[in-house]
């Protein structure tokens, strides 16, 4: 975990995590958010560039405009003056009926076509470490027209060759996976953010490939923290820095406890 | 002839053939319009027996039936198996005191940001509890949406592809219509199922103020259905208004009148999480001596859910809570020291 100082003093790795979520998502675009990160990063959105961007709850809250960090996706927050405070059943048919944009999830295992583990560490029957298992990442995974995937331990041990239990779909087993299985044409993983660099997906073989590097963070790094192979194109971009009014909203307004970003 | 293309290898629970699950509402389910008042006491004693399937409504620290979920432990019901749905708190507590020992899990032993849940982890790390199917969120509600409608499953396009799929109790075939793999949900009867509303007349008519999530589903379902109600209302309540009805009577079998019947759970408009309680059992939790001393503290020494919230801080901790509600008082993460 990099230090407030690797990094310069102005701002901490989940803030810059944040901002850099919150980078992607576009104005009047729809996402579907779980807790912690992938929801400030919606909200610095919503404050910043994307003031009209649709925010979608699993458990119904429909394009709220939220007034403080969520503990839950189901709690009262996410509908806080919303535009409807509706059922899971409504949210997660019209993700599968193709209103959402954009499903933005945490990953404790990845592989390289962006498969995604959060059931199990070691055998299903007997784990060594159970996880909560899917909740809604299986329904964002599949349904989200561009899935987004932030995490802030990328190494050997999270970027794996192989998840363990292989709970959201990414490309499955590479280009054409997703159809096969049945899984709505042209969807799947975007972005993959860690405190490291920004990944997409090379079109042609659905593989990880490194989109911009962090100005703090050397290609050898990417390289030593991961346990599979990620394409590295000729040219590297930098990734953005934020900017001292992105910093103050997260601060002041988004998370002023630091329950997420930390102090 | 239907091609199936693959099956779940998680346990098929609480599914019934349609028409089965059809006379068993003729038979069991009356459209009466009786007084069905009771304690929390008398609710499970009569409609929650050990082994049963059971669903909490809600969602998992949200607008959850704290006094059924206690009640349960009080009364030491075993061999339960859970939806574990969008499960946090309620199931955390109920597979940490030994009532559930099996699992469906689409969300469980977690406590969202709060991190996860060390008790009911640890009883499926040591093998004490099971879980005996895998699903999503959407899996599950689709489950009850199968089931409400009276039918064997629900197709979908979630879990293709996936380990979360090979684990669950689904079934993929070929689509008639369009030739595509879709994935087929199988119905969900809880035997028994428990939602918290904000009012309710007496025979069951309720009303609730948020999102749904899946109780409107849910509660259309269950074979039996207990709601907990911050109060009880008249029936004029009901009928002045008829488009707010969330749950109809007759779908219930009791009413029990629990102010505050959420605590330490959200009920929405009404009051936040109680932050310091979950704290307190997040850290006691961490050891099974922890857990017991917990459960003898706020469950095994009181018999009523008043006596219980005068533990948790009484009338001075529940205004606090309303205000945290309404904003009117900052976020606190005692969890988060506590760790």
């Amino acid at each position: 975990m990099l230090k407030k100082g690797a990094l310069g003093t102005r701002y901490n790795l989940r803030e810059y995590l944040a901002f850099l979520g919150a980078s992607v998502l576009e104005d009047e675009r729809s996402v579907f958010v779980g807790t912690g990160l992938p929801i400030i990063a919606a909200m610095l959105a919503q404050k910043t560039h994307a003031p009209r961007l649709l925010i979608l709850f699993e458990a119904g809250g429909m394009g709220p405009q939220l007034p403080e960090l969520p503990i839950s996706v189901g709690e009262s927050r996410t509908y806080y003056r919303g535009i409807a405070a509706s059922s899971m059943h409504d949210v997660m048919s019209l993700s599968q009926a193709g209103y959402v944009d954009y499903g933005f999830l945490g990953a404790a295992q990845i592989d390289r076509y962006g498969n995604i583990n959060t059931t199990v560490i070691g055998n299903h029957d007997l784990p060594t470490v159970r996880l909560p298992g899917s909740g809604g990442a299986n329904d964002a995974g599949s349904f989200s027209q561009r899935l987004i995937i932030i995490t802030s331990n990328q190494s050997k041990r999270t970027f794996v060759n192989r998840v363990d239990f292989l709970t959201t779909a990414g490309y499955l087993d590479g280009p054409g996976g997703r159809e096969k299985a049945g899984l709505p044409r042209g969807s799947g993983p975007y972005r993959v953010i860690t405190q490291l660099g920004v990944y997409g997906f090379d079109e042609a073989t659905k593989r990880l490939k490194l989109v911009s590097l962090h100005p703090h963070a050397s290609l050898d790094e990417i390289k030593e923290n991961s346990g599979f192979d990620i394409i590295i194109p000729a040219k590297i971009e930098r990734s953005p820095e934020p900017k001292e009014p992105d910093l103050r909203i997260l601060r002041e307004e988004i998370d002023p406890a630091g329950i997420v970003l930390g102090k | 002839m239907t091609e199936i293309l693959g099956e779940g290898k998680g346990e098929l629970i609480g599914w019934h053939d349609p028409d089965e699950a059809r006379e068993w509402v003729m038979k069991n389910k009356s459209r009466a319009l009786k007084d069905k008042n009771m304690s929390a006491a008398e609710a499970v004693s009569r409609f929650v027996p050990d082994g049963a399937f059971i669903a909490s409504g809600g969602f998992g620290h949200v607008r959850i039936s704290m006094a059924i979920v206690y009640e349960i432990i009080r009364q030491k019901k075993r061999q339960l198996i859970m939806a574990g749905k969008t499960a946090v708190h309620d199931l955390d507590l109920l597979v940490g005191a030994g009532c559930v020992d099996r699992v469906e899990a689409a969300y469980s032993f977690g406590h969202e940001l709060r991190g996860l849940s060390p008790a009911s982890r640890r009883m499926v790390q040591s093998g004490q509890c099971q879980v005996v199917a895998e699903t999503s969120n959407a899996g599950y509600q689709w489950r009850f949406l199968a089931a409400m409608m009276g039918i064997s499953f629900m197709p979908s396009r979630t879990l293709l592809g996936t380990d979360t799929g090979k684990y669950s109790s689904c079934k993929v075939i070929k689509d008639p219509f369009s030739g595509k793999p879709v994935n087929l949900i199988p119905a969900a009867y809880p035997d028994v199922a428990f939602i918290h509303v904000h009012r309710c007349d007496a025979y069951g008519n309720a009303q609730i103020d948020s999102i749904l999530v899946e109780d409107f589903e849910l509660s259309r379902c269950a074979r039996r259905l207990i709601i907990t109600t911050e109060k009880i209302v008249d029936n004029e309540t009901i009928r002045k208004v008829p488009w707010r009805t969330a749950i109809p009577f007759f779908v219930v079998d009791a009413v029990v009148e629990v102010p505050f019947g959420s605590h330490p759970c959200e009920m929405p408009g009404m009051y936040y999480y109680d932050e310091e309680h979950i704290a307190e059992w997040l850290s006691l939790s961490k050891t099974d001596e922890g857990v017991d001393d917990f459960l003898n503290k706020y469950v095994f020494s009181v018999d009523n859910f008043d006596d219980y919230l005068k533990l948790c801080g009484g009338a001075r901790k529940l205004n606090y809570l309303k205000k945290r509600e309404h904003f009117k008082v900052p976020m606190t993460a005692p969890w988060r020291e506590k760790a």
